[in-house]
């Protein structure tokens, strides 16, 4: 982190940029499962970046989907850099560095493995369990909260901005369920409930501990995952430790660093 | 046998184990090392501080760590060893049948060794299944959908090869078909894990049991699904249990759903050893409770008698093993007098 002080500035913008990238399987950001191995701004502002997964096996369609993600991320750089992002320790990391590198789309990479695969249907499918997942932690949240199946599913957007919960899984949901929800609907009125089936219906207060188990058995297949890759990711390689007890850069952008020292936002 | 704090005997069927070798020796390429390496990271990301074993202890055990392990500083009164070949990876295989039959055959009574086929090698699969009855007399097979096979990239259940084999299964009473619906390698998509095809195959082949290991997961909704319609479908916990250490309101919540959805006949317990031991797999199972906001959500409870049956009572039933008799004869066998 030496070029911290000199490209502050850009580094700061870079890793929040990677933070909006997903594993899309997860729905958590890459930044926060590790898998980010380096990002660096070079001297004449080109961003490097090395990329690596819980194992050898993870499916190549999830790994395109992340670095296509993490492209998409870089093209948003305010200084719009040259880059390179390398893929490593996969069993296909030489066809998509090289893929990648030329910009290639998946069906180009894996033409022949990929078969038929639409990965446009499997990108709506991980959108309905993300929306699905954060939806979950933030009804829990307001009903842990103390409030009544009539208020929450009353909700609309304003109130729902201004809702608060308690430390945890709600708060770290209330603004990424926000974000899944408009991206979803993006016509819809503010007035609107803001706890609809992803098909878009109104919930009844009768049918939300119903809807709440289906919830349920989604984010149980997706927290399997989440909790086996990051197992995985940790014994493989070893994670980025504190240097010297003193909170790198990285620290304060992922929110590592206890309340008091952090800057606020 | 497990004996619980307070003081009464379990009978355990441990319905998943192996006996492989991961050894770099027997590594035929960057595969069989990637293979067992994924292997370990399971063991050291779910197992406890004082679980953990040396890497290399790991890739090659001896089948008397395998003895010790499982049947006495292990609970085990029988372990189902399931066969692995991945001849594609490692030069001898991972874990054939025939090394799991030499590990078995010190002990025969606490043993039962599975088979394994490949339905995509057609009539050479048929000859196989026959070789394997008369052979080893096998009772079940793992299989594994998700595995390559020259250009092809996993198969299902229901494709006409696998379902000529299924048929020669049922006439030759190789009655168990343990399918591997899991965390999987090398799919090419995760939703390749599909439990879909075990509802076609469950319901066309009533004579068979078909135990899915893992229970689906990362597809346990499906598998619930398909297990509360079929009679005939059994959940493995292998995997889903280590979560009872690392994450145990997260196994909570697993647990809670199986028992909702298919009840408590048809859950089975396994290790996986050696990714984990059974011993404090045991331990813990027997000393759990799930929260209460999720088994009143639920309207379930993990009761000792219940407990019972996941550890054993339900895979002896599968297996044909009368409890009772096995108690005795395994009282009475030199290695029981050698584990106390």
């Amino acid at each position: 982190m030496a070029t911290a002080s000199v490209s502050g500035g850009r580094e700061k913008e870079l890793w929040r940029r990677l933070g909006d990238v997903n594993d899309p399987e997860l729905d958590e950001p890459v930044t926060e499962m590790g898998f980010v191995e380096r990002a660096a701004v070079t001297s004449d502002g080109s961003v490097e970046i090395d990329f690596r997964l819980p194992t050898y096996w993870c499916s190549p369609n999830f790994a395109f989907l992340m670095l296509d993600g993490v492209r998409k991320a870089l093209d948003q750089l305010s200084w719009s850099p040259a880059y390179r992002v390398k893929l490593h320790d996969h069993m296909f990391a030489d066809e998509v560095n090289r893929g990648m590198g030329a910009g290639k789309t998946f069906s180009d990479i894996f033409a022949v493995l990929a078969e038929d695969q639409d990965l446009g249907a499997l990108r709506e499918t991980f959108g309905m369990k993300a929306f699905k997942r954060r939806q979950e932690a933030v009804l829990r949240g307001l009903r842990e909260h103390g409030l009544t199946d009539r208020e929450i599913l009353g909700m609309d957007l304003p109130a729902y901005d201004v809702a608060r919960f308690e430390a945890g899984e709600a708060t770290k949901q209330q603004p990424r369920y926000r974000a899944a929800l408009l991206e979803r609907f993006p016509d819809r009125r503010a007035d609107h409930p803001v706890f609809v089936t992803w098909e878009g219906q109104i919930i009844p207060p009768t049918a939300l501990s119903a809807h709440l188990a289906e919830l349920r058995s989604v984010r149980i297949n997706m927290e399997f995952n989440g909790a086996l890759c990051r197992g995985l990711k940790q014994t493989r390689y070893k994670e980025l430790d504190v240097v010297d007890g003193e909170p790198t850069l990285v620290d304060f952008i992922l929110d590592r660093v206890p309340a008091g020292t952090a800057p606020t936002a | 046998m497990y004996r619980t704090p307070e003081g009464k005997d379990i009978f355990i069927v441990d319905g998943h184990t192996h006996f492989w070798d991961g050894s770099p020796e027997n590594q035929k390429n960057i595969h069989g090392k990637q293979f067992i390496e994924c292997f370990y990271a399971y063991h050291t990301g779910l197992s406890p501080k004082d679980q953990l074993w040396e890497k290399s202890k790991f890739e090659k055990y001896s089948a008397d760590d395998l003895y010790r392990d499982l049947f006495i500083d292990g609970p085990d009164d029988v372990a189902i060893v399931q066969s692995t070949y991945l001849k594609d990876f490692y030069k001898n295989g991972f874990n054939t049948i025939e090394r799991n039959a030499e590990v078995a055959k010190r002990y025969p009574e606490r043993f039962i060794v599975n088979g394994a086929f490949d339905p995509r090698d057609g009539e050479k699969a048929l000859e196989y299944i026959h070789f394997l009855k008369e052979t080893y007399d096998v009772k079940g097979v793992k299989m594994y959908t998700a595995e390559w096979n020259g250009a092809s990239k996993g198969w299902k259940l229901t494709d006409p090869d696998a379902y000529k084999c299924f048929e020669l299964c049922d006439k030759l009473g190789i009655k168990n078909i343990h399918v591997h619906k899991g965390p999987t390698i090398i799919p090419l998509s995760k939703d390749a894990f599909d439990v879909h095809d075990v509802d076609y195959a469950a319901t066309d082949f009533q004579n068979l049991n078909w135990i899915i290991e893992h229970c689906g997961l990362p597809r346990l909704d499906d598998f619930c699904w398909i297990a509360t319609q079929e009679t005939n479908v059994y959940g493995g916990l292998a995997v889903a249990l280590p979560f009872i250490h690392a994450r145990p309101r997260y196994f909570g919540e697993v647990i809670a759903e199986l028992l909702f959805w298919i009840g408590p006949e048809k859950i089975l317990f396994g290790s996986d050893y050696a990714i984990w031991t059974p011993r404090w797999l045991v331990e813990k199972f027997w000393a759990y409770q799930i929260p209460e906001d999720i088994a009143a959500e639920r309207g379930v409870q993990l009761t000792d008698e219940i407990k019972e049956k996941i550890l054993g009572l339900n895979a002896a039933r599968l297996y044909n093993i009368d409890v009772e008799a096995k108690k005795k004869a395994l009282a009475s066998s030199p290695f029981s007098i050698a584990a106390e």
